[in-house]
C-alpha cells in the first residue's frame, strides 16, 4: 500500500446522499479479474448523463471527492474502493461513511475523511464556484485545508499509523515473520500438504 | 474451565497474541477457485510477493465451468477469461491446480475432503462462504474476502477477531426418510438466517454422531445460511475411517500421532457455550423451503404460511415479498407446488451418497412429463464413482440429464440457469431471488425429495410414491 501523508488536489462536489456501492460500481463488473480497470464502471449509470459532475471538463483530473452523507452503503464489495482509486481519487470527504466501505477503503489506502456536514457544504460550495480551487488533506496534522477553510478530523490512531507508514495488513503481518517461522517449525509432521502424491 | 472444540482448534493455531489486537492465526489449508482469487494474485504481483506456502494451497475450477461439451472452448468470454486467469496465476506462483477436464476437478468443497486434505483440527480457508463445509471433520473452516485471500497467500496467516460459541444438540433418532438436509433446513428455520451471527456452531448429540461424513458435510455446509462464521462436528471413528487411505491422509506413525491428537478434539465436559439450542430428531420430517431465504422453510406436509401469521412486522413483510416473488398463495399445500426443473448437485448435496439416494428413488421410475432434471456430480471423482456403480444409467433411463461436475445451477454462473418464472426443486443451499437465473424460483430440498419431486412433477417425498417402497440408504 502507498503511504498517505498529505495530498493536495482539485476536488469534485458530489451532492448526493446515500450513495451505495451498487451506484459506485454495478454488480456486472464483479466478473473482472483485476483490481484495475474499474474506472469506467465508477458511477456507471450516472455517467451516461452528460451533465453528471464527473463528465464536466472543469473537474477532469480531480483527486478528492467531496460527497454527501452516508457514502458507501450497501454491499461489501471491495470493488467500490478499487473503482474510486482506479479513477484517480486519493481521498473522499463526507460527514458519514458506511462502516464496511470505510474499513475497505482504509485497507486499500484510500483516505476517507469525516467532517461535519456544515464544513462539507462549505467545501462543496467552494469547489463549485471555483473548480480550480485546491483542497489539501493532511494526515500528519489531521487537517483539511482549502481557501478560507481549515478543519481538523478524527481517525483512530492505529489506522492513521498504518496509512502514514503505507502499511497494509500484509506488511504488518510480515513483521511477524519470525513468529510465523517459529510456528511453522513446530507444526506436527502429520499435518496435510497439497504437494501432489 | 474447559474449552470447546472450536476454542481448542483456535488456540492451537495462534501465531501471535497481543493485548488489544486480533490474534494472528496460522492457516493449514487454503483452497482457491477462479472467482475470488484473481485480484489477490494481482496484489501479490504488484507488491512483488510470492505465495508463502504453495504446499498448503490448492486450486480448482468450479463456478464458471460448463457441464456440457467440456472439451470445446467455453462460450462465455468473461467466464473463459476468469478460468484462464486462474491457470496463469497458478502456473506463475506454483500453485497446484485441477482445471476443467482433470480427474480431480470439481466443486472446491467436495475436492478438499475427498483428497483427504481436510483433516480434524486444521484451519481451512477459501474465498467462498461455504468453506464451512469442512467443519464436518472438526476443522475450523471459514470463508474470507479477496483481501484476506491475498493475505493468506502472502503470509499463511490471518489476523482474526474472536468468535462466540453455540451448541446445537440433536438428540434421538432421525425418522425413516429424514436426511441431513431436512435437519439443517429445519435448524435454519428455527434459529433464523441471522441466528448464528458471530458464532461458531458445534453440532453435537446422538443424532449427529450417527451421521456419515457426507451427511455431516451437508449440515456444516449450510451453517453460513444461519449466519454463522463456521460449523463444526467433533471428529470420531466415522471421521477417521473416512480419512484413512485417502491420498493426503497421514500414514504409518504419522497416522497414529494424528489420531491421538484428533481424539483430544472434543468439547470438554465443563466447557460453556455462549448459546445452546436443543432439537429432538424424532420430531423432524422432510423439509422444504417456500420463500426466498433459506430460513423460510416448513415441513413438506405443511401449507404455504400466511404472512399475517407473523408477529414480527419485518418477517411479515419479508414473507409477503417472498410469496409474491415465488408466485405462491398463503394456505396452498406445499405438496401441490409444481416444478419445471429439478437440480441434484452442489457442495451441499453433490456427493456420492446424495447421488445414490436420488438414484434409489428414481430406479425403475420416470421423470414426469415436462420436467427437466439435471444431475451434476460435485466432482469428477464422484462422477466416476457413480458411473462405476451404474447410477448414470439409472438417471438417464429415468429421463434425467447426466452432466459434468461443477457448481452449475447452484448459482447459474455457467449456462445452467432457470428462465424467468421457472420453478426448481434444488438440492443446493440458497434460494435467493435470481440465484439460479434471473426471475427463477427455487425450493431447497434433499436429494430424495428432489427425486420424488421429479417423478411426480410437484414437491413430494419418496413416501408419496405409491408404486413401490423406497428404503432410505444407510448413512443419510
Ligand atoms: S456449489 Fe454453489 S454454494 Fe457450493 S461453492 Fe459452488 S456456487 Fe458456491
Amino acid at each position: 500500500m502507498e503511504a498517505f501523508t498529505t495530498h493536495t488536489g482539485r476536488a469534485v462536489p458530489l451532492r448526493r446522499s446515500n450513495v451505495d456501492t451498487d451506484q459506485i460500481i454495478p454488480a456486472h463488473w464483479l466478473k473482472k479479474v483485476t483490481r484495475d480497470g474499474f474506472e469506467d464502471g465508477l458511477f456507471e449509470a450516472w455517467r451516461k448523463d452528460p451533465e453528471f459532475v464527473l463528465n464536466q471538463e472543469a473537474y477532469k483530473g480531480a483527486t478528492v471527492l467531496v460527497a454527501g452523507p452516508d457514502f458507501g452503503t450497501g454491499s461489501s464489495r471491495e470493488h467500490a474502493v478499487w473503482a474510486l482509486q482506479n479513477y484517480g481519487f486519493k481521498a473522499v470527504i463526507s460527514s458519514r461513511f458506511a462502516d464496511i466501505f470505510r474499513g475497505n477503503s482504509l485497507k486499500n489506502g484510500l483516505l476517507t475523511v469525516v467532517l461535519p456536514q456544515e464544513t462539507v457544504d462549505r467545501l462543496q460550495k467552494l469547489v463549485e464556484s471555483d473548480p480550480t480551487a485546491e483542497v489539501t488533506v493532511d494526515l500528519v496534522d489531521r487537517e483539511v485545508r482549502a481557501e478560507g477553510i481549515t478543519a481538523g478530523f478524527e481517525l483512530d490512531e492505529n489506522a492513521r499509523w498504518r496509512l502514514l507508514e503505507g502499511l497494509d495488513d500484509i506488511s504488518l503481518t510480515l513483521r511477524e515473520e519470525s513468529a510465523i517461522a517459529a510456528y511453522e517449525a513446530n507444526r506436527p509432521s502429520f499435518k496435510p500438504r497439497t504437494i501432489e502424491v | 474451565m474447559g474449552r470447546t472444540l472450536a476454542e481448542k482448534v483456535w488456540d492451537d493455531h495462534v501465531v501471535r497474541r497481543a493485548e488489544g489486537e486480533p490474534d494472528l492465526l496460522f492457516i493449514d489449508l487454503h483452497l482457491l477457485h477462479e472467482v475470488t482469487s484473481p485480484q489477490a494474485f494481482d496484489g501479490l504481483r504488484k507488491a512483488g510477493r510470492g505465495v508463502r506456502r504453495t504446499d498448503l494451497t490448492i486450486a480448482t475450477e468450479d463456478h464458471n465451468t460448463p457441464t456440457l461439451d467440456i472439451d470445446k472452448p467455453i462460450a462465455d468470454p468473461v467466464s473463459r477469461t476468469q478460468l484462464e486467469t486462474l491457470r496463469k496465476n497458478c502456473a506463475e506462483f506454483g500453485v497446484r491446480l485441477h482445471p476443467l477436464g482433470d480427474v480431480e476437478q470439481g466443486v472446491v468443497h467436495v475436492v478438499g475432503p475427498q483428497l483427504g486434505l481436510t483433516q480434524p483440527g486444521t484451519t481451512v480457508v477459501c474465498g467462498d462462504s461455504h468453506t464451512s463445509t469442512h467443519g464436518a471433520f472438526g476443522a475450523l473452516a471459514f470463508g474470507i474476502g479477496t483481501s484476506q485471500v491475498e493475505h493468506v497467500l502472502a503470509t499463511q496467516t490471518l489476523p482474526m477477531a474472536p468468535f462466540k460459541t453455540m451448541a446445537i444438540t440433536v438428540e434421538g433418532e432421525l425418522p425413516q426418510g429424514v436426511t441431513a438436509k431436512d435437519l439443517i433446513l429445519a435448524i435454519i428455520a428455527k434459529i433464523g438466517t441471522g441466528g448464528g451471527q458471530g458464532y461458531v456452531i458445534e453440532y453435537r448429540g446422538s443424532a449427529i454422531e450417527k451421521l456419515s461424513m457426507e451427511a455431516r458435510m451437508t449440515i456444516c455446509n449450510m451453517s453460513i445460511e444461519a449466519g454463522a462464521r463456521a460449523g463444526m462436528i467433533a471428529p470420531d471413528q466415522t471421521t477417521f475411517d473416512y480419512l484413512q487411505g485417502r491420498d493426503h491422509a497421514p500414514e504409518d506413525e504419522d497416522w497414529d500421532a494424528a489420531v491421538a491428537y484428533w481424539k483430544t478434539l472434543r468439547t470438554d465436559d465443563d466447557a460453556v457455550f455462549d448459546a445452546e439450542v436443543v432439537i429432538d430428531a424424532a420430531t423432524l420430517s422432510p423439509f422444504v423451503t417456500w420463500g426466498t431465504n433459506p430460513g423460510q422453510g416448513a415441513p413438506l406436509s405443511a401449507n404455504v404460511p400466511d404472512p399475517a401469521s407473523y408477529e414480527d412486522p419485518s418477517e411479515r413483510f419479508a414473507a409477503e415479498k417472498a410469496l409474491e416473488y415465488m408466485g405462491l398463495t398463503a394456505g396452498q399445500p406445499l405438496r401441490e407446488i409444481s416444478v419445471d426443473t429439478v437440480f441434484v448437485g452442489s457442495c451441499t448435496n453433490g456427493r456420492i451418497e446424495d447421488l445414490r439416494s436420488a438414484a434409489a428413488v428414481l430406479e425403475g421410475r420416470s421423470v414426469a412429463e415436462g420436467v427437466r432434471m439435471l444431475i451434476v456430480p460435485g466432482s469428477v471423482r464422484v462422477s466416476l464413482e457413480a458411473v462405476a456403480e451404474g447410477l448414470d444409467k439409472v438417471f438417464t433411463a429415468a429421463g434425467a440429464e447426466w452432466r459434468h461436475a461443477g457448481c452449475s445451477m447452484c448459482l447459474g454462473m455457467n449456462p445452467d440457469q432457470l428462465a424467468p418464472g421457472e420453478r426448481s426443486a434444488s438440492t443446493s443451499n440458497r434460494n435467493f431471488e435470481g440465484r439460479q437465473g434471473k426471475g427463477g424460483r427455487t425450493h431447497l430440498v434433499s436429494p430424495q425429495v428432489a427425486a420424488a419431486t421429479a417423478v411426480l412433477g410437484h414437491l413430494a417425498s419418496p413416501a408419496d410414491l405409491s408404486d413401490a417402497d423406497v428404503a432410505t440408504p444407510a448413512g443419510v
